[in-house]
């Protein structure tokens, strides 16, 4: 089933999702990628801090924050794969 | 022959190069401690060794400023260089995407795996053995806070060896690779969320995470106070009175009454001497920095070492994120400002946590202007506690309130943008108590080494200034603005002169004036804003360079006049 995609900045906190698409300049994805975070990844939003402030997510084992302006570059959608989402 | 240590941020090769060579760097619980690269050696493999730690890099291809000097400096490599891989267990996916990076470089290579302790603890076994065969390099487990399996890491470097294949991969396939040999080596034991991960995750929301935090510096501040307190009045001072004073007042019989006497003990009231106030060398000189400042500085490294360790601060990153938007910059730069708070030297040398060269010139100006160190704090309380707590909370208040209003000016008028936050949060840990007392000790030694001859320079400057005359001279040239606009007295220019050299001298010369609670909050903001003392200067001068030196400088002697006037008006209403 295929599904409606969010951003992850608006991705409600305590969600899990996978990654959908990055649409940013080489750098962020370059950069995005080496943390852990790319297409078909799965991950967790642990929180978002109020006024654009920046959101943390759980990929495998690790805790990233992102700013909102990379955040908002991130396309997720809704709903993990169990085995992926830890 | 050389030994690199590279792997990704915060995976512990700052600690693992302290447990190596016996050198002591200061090694966190954040991504982006190690911001230069630092040498030392060991014995191994018969021979001596160099050992080169650099900072954290995700990848070879370069993405921000640190990552390209270290892609630069692997460049350099000689052929007998060997590569010391250091990985984070727990995170094995996202560390080998880097170390399949580096097979590319076909250098003698071998893999520590550090925390190995972690890594068991939390359900993640991996097979050494099986990684090593992979690779065709030595893999060891080691514990780099304890120095569990070190020995065996050193042993084995003669081991080390060029990868049996170099992986050249695009992207994609790279992650693909990764995740191939993942499901060769590593196994994965379900387990339930801990009570550090719990608390880890609500140190992160919003509203749980602003309680968390209120409590932590509440409790960081107070400890501080309590410590340093304790520390002065307990041990230091009765030790300068009951032990020190007999002593001077009989070295001051046999120096008599010359300018020997008046610059080695200095004045000398009612037979007893007054460390405050009698500004010889050996009495005031030492005791500034012994019992009035040590204390604190001993007080506030042991804090921070314990936050740095523990993981806490790169969460109060992302609950100041915002905030420090407003002034540019993003919450890394929190790490920077905290640091200054001990000694703005450090401080300057932490601003290359943030990348681009706009965010670094706000974060180090702001750090100088309005981020009091250690040592000029503690003499502030000490000058102003007299006046009650409301002085101080003044003085404080006033800080913030600069470093709030020229940020967002800089952040208005620089061009360019700011960068945002993208940073690791790494998960809480117990801080290894003889890590954190080592970088205490550490730091202590570096303070005393920095601080003992600028103070004692200072005290002999500020007598040869009075003494020849000179201070009273520039303070009549420099009445219109000191005393018309800051309503100080014209003698509070010695303090401001000898600020240069050491701030915490500076702020006890102002102690024999008995400045009022408007000219004692005034002069404290003032001394704290106009300019950074020698040793802030110098590195700001090394990370900044001329020109924008000029411009700090230009900036700081501005927001001095303009705060000291306003608080000076608004005091006086």
């Amino acid at each position: 089933m295929k599904q409606a995609t969010i951003d992850l900045w608006n991705l409600p906190p305590g969600e899990k999702a996978i990654v959908v698409a990055i649409y940013g300049g080489i750098g962020v994805t370059v950069r995005l990628d080496s943390m852990g975070i790319r297409p078909g990844i799965a991950l967790q939003k642990i929180s978002r801090q109020p006024l654009r402030g920046p959101v943390v997510v759980q990929v495998g084992n690790n805790r990233i924050a992102l700013g909102f302006g990379v955040a908002c570059k991130v396309q997720v959608a809704i709903g993990g794969t169990k085995e992926n989402a830890t | 022959m050389r030994l690199v240590l590279i792997g990704n941020p915060n995976v512990g090769k700052s600690a693992l190069f302290n447990r190596l060579t016996g050198v002591h760097v200061v090694a966190s619980n954040y991504p982006g401690t190690t911001v230069e690269i630092t040498r030392g050696t060991m014995c191994a493999a018969d021979q001596q060794i160099e050992v080169v730690d650099f900072p954290g890099i995700y990848s070879l291809e370069p993405s921000c400023k640190a990552e390209e000097v270290a892609a630069t400096e692997l460049r350099k490599l000689a052929p007998n260089d060997i590569i010391l891989n250091v990985v984070d267990s727990t995170n094995l996916e996202r560390n080998l995407g880097l170390t399949l990076q580096l097979t590319n470089l076909r250098k003698p290579m071998l893999i520590a795996l550090n925390f190995w302790d972690e890594a068991e603890h939390t359900g993640v076994k991996v097979d050494a053995s099986a990684l090593e065969k992979i690779f065709g390099v030595p893999c060891v487990p080691v514990v780099g806070t304890t120095g569990q399996g070190t020995r065996t890491l050193a042993e084995r470097i003669r081991q080390a060896a060029k990868p049996t294949r170099p992986y050249r991969l695009e992207d994609r396939r790279k992650w693909e690779e990764v995740g191939a040999i993942l499901g060769m080596v590593q196994t994965l034991s379900p387990r339930r969320h801990t009570l550090g991960e719990w608390l880890g995750d609500a140190s992160l929301k919003p509203f749980s995470g602003a309680l968390i935090a209120i409590l932590v510096m509440g409790l960081s501040f107070g400890t501080v106070r309590w410590v340093g307190e304790g520390l002065a009045s307990h041990i230091f001072e009765p030790f300068f009175e009951r032990v020190w004073s007999p002593l001077m007042l009989k070295l001051s019989g046999v120096l008599g009454s010359g300018w020997l006497q008046h610059l080695v003990i200095g004045t000398i009231t009612d037979g007893q001497i007054f460390y405050g106030e009698s500004f010889g060398l050996l009495t005031t000189g030492l005791f500034v920095t012994f019992a009035a400042v040590l204390p604190y500085i001993f007080a506030f490294y042991l804090v921070l070492s314990i936050l740095e360790d523990s993981g806490y601060l790169p969460r109060l990153a992302v609950l100041t994120d915002r905030l420090m938007h407003n002034v540019g910059l993003h919450g890394m730069a929190v790490l920077p400002m905290l640091l200054g708070l001990g000694c703005n030297v450090p401080g300057v040398l932490a601003s290359r946590i943030v990348e681009s060269d706009r965010e670094r010139f706000i974060c180090i100006t702001l750090t100088t202007i309005a981020v009091p160190c250690m040592a000029q704090t503690a003499m502030i309380i000490g000058l102003a506690g007299r006046h009650g707590p409301s002085a101080l909370c003044i003085i404080f208040s006033a800080l913030f309130a600069i470093w709030f209003v020229l940020g967002v000016v800089l952040n208005r008028f620089l061009k360019g943008e700011s960068p945002e936050i993208l940073m690791e949060v790494p998960p809480f840990r117990m801080p290894h108590f003889r890590s954190v007392l080592k970088k205490i000790w550490m730091r202590l030694v570096w303070f005393l080494r920095e601080a003992v001859p600028f103070v004692l320079g200072g005290v002999l400057l500020a007598n040869v200034l009075y003494s020849v005359g000179v201070i009273d001279v520039i303070g009549r040239l420099a009445a219109p603005v000191v005393s018309g606009v800051m309503g100080l007295p014209k003698e509070a220019v010695g303090g401001l002169l000898i600020g240069f050299l050491r701030k915490d001298v500076a702020v006890g010369m102002l102690a024999p004036l008995h400045l009022s609670f408007r000219q004692t909050i005034v002069a404290c903001v003032v001394l704290a804003v106009y300019f950074p003392c020698v040793a802030a200067f110098t590195i700001m001068l090394r990370e900044l360079g001329a020109a924008r030196m000029l411009v700090a400088t230009a900036i700081m002697g501005t927001i001095a006049v303009l705060a000291g006037g306003m608080l000076n008006l608004i005091l006086w209403a």
